[in-house]
């Protein structure tokens, strides 16, 4: 159930790369178990914004802030870099579009998986072992494959794996970066039902930023819609999709091909 | 502290660096010996020997001397490799300090590939030359990278890299500068010193320092301090060793070099220490090829 | 029988006297002199001073040739030779719009105040070997005509007054000193010049060649090429003001490169700096085209992930002295690591086979 205090607060977010507007004043809370759903075309600065939220970019504008220790938000713009780093490899986990963005493809899957745990401090190489193989069951990745190159590997193969790999030190919050962008229709359909069951067998909060409707439907409890680096519509992701109330947003739903 | 100057000739200040130099040396030392294993940035000076031949650990030496001192140095554990002759004519030339093949007879001992067989005493100075100091290196090649790394502690894709090995070969795969985590805290480079070696740094009680010139780093390890071989605790460190004796002396537990000794390729196994076998032989030890083994003259 | 070598000291004696003989060489011919080397071989005494950053010829000269001519070995005994140098203090930066030029262009303007001075260069010369050199023929001195007393401004100083071109940073504090303290990335523009001007040439060569190729992508002009004698001066507490102590030759280049903005400021022409001692005009355009591409960042271009924009791999490779110590350095004996790489592979491959018997 949603707690009383947000997890992740972003206020008046803003970045803008010379004259071009990349997004401008994006403000929501986000609470524990909570999946945010951000939608819009390519070029509507979902992808600059996410990338502001997660702290691989610095926006031009507004705060950002977290709850590290269940204390109370604290601004991760303000921190230092260790921190965030810190943060980074623990609370937070980052699945980016391209998986190849997201792995070590030099190191064997199972070698993947285990980088978290040995990060913090894992030094059993069975448990290890026994550990990865059993996220690459998790993500329905053979286990047979543990010692194999993810370059080996298929598209939507790589995909399990990086989000395997994120998710095995029990991250509190997700930044996914079109997860399923690039894989086949079937391959996406699947993929997006292991990533439901498995956010919400953890109480995972997740930011998603997508261009696809039925990934928001599927997933999101909230959505905002993009248009141009505005938001022109937020709200519970089912009332958005049933009944928009912005222009743009009734001409990205009927554009939406009914299955 | 300030040492007086060589004899005449050559008008360099006591083994060779000016004065200022060694202070700022010092200085890297004894920020390295607060901080085991953390890699202190120094200003490299351009020595007579070239960078990768030892100047690293000829700085700290240099520093580190007093005209009383005793200097034994060593490459691959003996005392006649060239390079050894080199850097100790260059000390016994510019410092005029006593020079000795004993490990026993040193106050200060430089090396280069490995530690000597002959336990080490609270009175001696262990110095070691060091190509690349960093642990992390081939892991990640940026070095802006690798201190935040140590900084934050994020070691683990050194043990990534130690799994890869296991999953693959089913040994760790590191012979030499294997790496160590010193006092709980820093992950270092041993140096390249077979990993048969690793076990002397744990609990040691001279005080070891290391030089890299090139690369311009001082690291130090204070005595009876805690250095750990990396490993998984059902891989736990093995430190390898060929079976077999050395064929001059006898000895059982050295590190032992192998040589071919005619066309056939047959082989024969010594200790790479010199001193300590030859120091063995003096006490009567015999190995079992002694008696076909003739010490070449001069 | 095995027979143990020992003798490493006298093997040493001896290498360095056989050492000395091939330096002499045939005893029958004069041996050169330092001063036949500073006058006749000038251009490779600039580089051994550029690069061993010890502005003196004499010496430069017997370095090249103790080190028998090569260049990289006479660099290293200059170093090794500053290092020992007392320091007195630093002078006041040497002022080159003062310079007293042999030589000065410009590639991005025709006729310049000042004018457009040729100087001994190779530009423009027939690459024919020139066989009357080979009897050491003498040579009539040139025609020379009355010193120009005409003002040499710095090109881009003209271009600045119309805020054309991106004027560069002043800054009071002492650049810091890559002789004095370990070099530490990122690093400060000025301590990316000092790297590369004491660089290896071929190896910034080959770098500003990749800039030009598609590996970063500034298209360079020569803005001003100069090449003369600039003043020493150095400020002497005890008197209160500075005095001359000296001149040096210095060849300095700038270069003009295409424009760029920012958020805050319309297009401008950017700038690539190179500084060496002595006559090295190859160096010095080099030097600029690495400097220019080392500036993505604080330019707000796009790291495109060229080696010549790469300041750790470029910095940390530059130097000629490291570089030939630890290249050459694998031929000293490393049988001990060998060894244990043999014991583990040996114990790889038996507990390999073991395993794979077992299965069978």
């Amino acid at each position: 159930m949603m707690q009383e205090r947000p997890l992740f607060r972003a206020s008046a977010v803003g970045k803008s790369y010379g004259k071009q507007l990349g997004c401008r004043d994006v403000s929501f809370d986000l609470y524990p178990g909570e999946i945010m759903g951000i939608v819009g075309e390519s070029g509507s600065g979902k992808s600059t914004l996410l990338n502001c939220l997660a702290g691989q970019i610095e926006p031009d504008t507004g705060d950002i802030a977290f709850d590290v220790d269940g204390t109370g938000l604290v601004s991760t713009l303000q921190m230092s870099e260790p921190e965030r780093r810190m943060l980074a490899r623990t609370q937070w986990a980052f699945v980016h579009q391209n998986p190849r963005d997201g792995l070590r493809m030099a190191v064997s899957a199972g070698g993947n998986i285990g980088e978290r745990l040995m990060n913090i401090g894992a030094r059993h190489y069975g448990n290890i072992r026994e550990d990865a193989i059993g996220w690459m069951g998790r993500v329905e990745l053979e286990a047979n494959r543990i010692d194999d190159r993810p370059a080996n590997f298929s598209g939507g193969m790589q995909q399990r794996l990086q989000i395997a790999r994120n998710l095995v030190t029990g991250p509190r919050l997700v930044f996914m970066d079109e997860p399923t962008g690039g894989l086949d229709v079937s391959v996406q359909a699947r993929l997006l039902d292991l990533l439901r069951s498995l956010v919400q067998e953890l109480g995972l909060a997740v930011i998603i930023v997508t261009h696809d409707l039925a990934v928001v439907r599927m997933l999101a409890h909230r959505m905002m819609v993009m248009q141009k680096g505005h938001v022109v519509e937020t709200g519970l992701a089912d009332q958005v999709l049933d009944d928009p109330q912005h222009p743009y947003t009734q001409l990205l739903v009927s554009s939406v091909l009914q299955v | 502290m300030s040492a007086t100057p060589a004899d005449a000739g050559d008008g360099y200040n006591f083994a060779y660096l000016d004065e200022q130099t060694k202070r700022m040396i010092r200085r890297a030392l004894l920020k390295a010996l607060a901080v085991p294993g953390y890699q202190v940035p120094f200003a490299s000076r351009e020595m007579p020997m070239p960078y990768g031949w030892g100047t690293g650990g000829v700085q700290v030496t240099a520093a580190c001397l007093t005209p009383d001192d005793c200097v034994k140095v060593i490459d691959q554990g003996a005392d006649d490799t060239t390079n050894a002759v080199s850097i100790r004519s260059f000390f016994a030339r510019t410092a005029g300090v006593a020079t000795t093949e004993s490990t026993e007879e040193a106050s200060l001992i430089q090396t280069r590939h490995r530690i000597p067989e002959t336990a080490l005493r609270e009175d001696q100075l262990l110095v070691y030359q060091v190509p690349i100091p960093e642990p992390l290196r081939f892991l990640e090649p940026r070095e802006t990278e690798t201190r935040k790394m140590h900084a934050l502690s994020e070691y683990g894709l050194m043990h990534v890299k130690l799994y890869e090995d296991i999953s693959r070969h089913g040994h760790i795969s590191t012979a030499y500068a294997y790496p160590v985590n010193v006092g709980g805290r820093y992950v270092m480079d041993p140096s390249p010193i077979p990993k048969f070696d690793n076990p002397k740094m744990d609990n040691c009680p001279a005080i070891q320092l290391f030089g890299a010139g090139r690369e311009q780093r001082i690291y130090a390890i204070p005595p009876y301090s805690e250095v750990k071989s990396l490993d998984f605790e059902d891989y736990p460190f093995d430190r390898l060793r060929a079976s077999g004796s050395c064929a001059l002396c006898g000895a059982d537990d050295s590190y032992l070099d192998e040589v071919i000794i005619d066309d056939q390729g047959n082989r024969m196994f010594v200790c790479s220490d010199t001193d300590f076998c030859g120091s063995r032989r003096d006490q009567g030890h015999v190995g079992d090829q002694s008696d076909l083994f003739e010490t070449g003259a001069e | 029988m095995y027979v143990a070598v020992k003798g490493g000291e006298k093997a040493i004696a001896n290498a360095h006297r056989w050492l000395d003989e091939k330096r002499r060489g045939d005893p029958s011919l004069e041996s050169l002199s330092l001063a036949q080397i500073r006058e006749q071989l000038s251009l490779s005494v600039a580089r051994v001073m550029a690069e061993g950053s010890l502005y003196d010829a004499d010496l430069a000269s017997l370095a090249i040739k103790q080190a028998r001519g090569d260049l990289i070995e006479a660099i290293f005994l200059v170093r090794a030779y500053r290092t020992t140098l007392p320091r007195f203090g630093a002078s006041e930066p040497i002022d080159s719009a003062k310079m007293r030029c042999s030589r000065r262009i410009s590639a991005t303007f025709k006729d310049i105040p000042g004018g457009q001075i040729l100087g001994p260069t190779f530009d423009y010369t027939h690459r024919l070997l020139d066989f009357k050199l080979a009897a050491d023929g003498d040579v009539d001195l040139a025609q020379s005509a009355e010193p120009s007393n005409d003002h040499m401004p710095h090109i881009l100083d003209l271009l600045n007054r119309d805020g054309l071109i991106q004027a560069e940073e002043t800054a009071d504090a002492a650049p810091g000193d890559l002789t004095r303290e370990p070099l530490s990335l990122p690093a400060t523009r000025a301590v990316r010049l000092q790297a590369l001007a004491r660089g290896d040439e071929g190896f910034i060569l080959g770098l500003g060649y990749s800039t030009q190729r598609g590996y970063g992508r500034s298209h360079a002009f020569v803005g001003e090429l100069r090449i003369g004698m600039v003043i020493v001066e150095m400020m002497i507490p005890e008197l209160g003001f500075a005095i001359e102590i000296g001149e040096i030759e210095v060849t300095e280049c700038e270069t003009v490169n295409q424009f760029a903005g920012s958020k805050t400021e319309p297009p401008q022409f950017t700038r690539g700096y190179g500084l060496t001692f002595g006559q090295q005009e190859r160096k010095a355009i080099a030097v600029a085209l690495v400097d220019r591409a080392l500036r993505w960042r604080e330019l707000g271009e796009d790291n495109l992930g060229a080696p010549a924009q790469d300041e750790e791999f470029v910095l940390s490779h530059c130097d000629n002295i490291q570089a030939t110590g630890f290249v050459e350095h694998i031929k000293l004996p490393h049988y001990v690591d060998f060894q244990s790489e043999l014991e583990l592979v040996r114990q790889i491959r038996r507990d390999a086979l073991s395993s794979k018997e077992a299965a069978e």
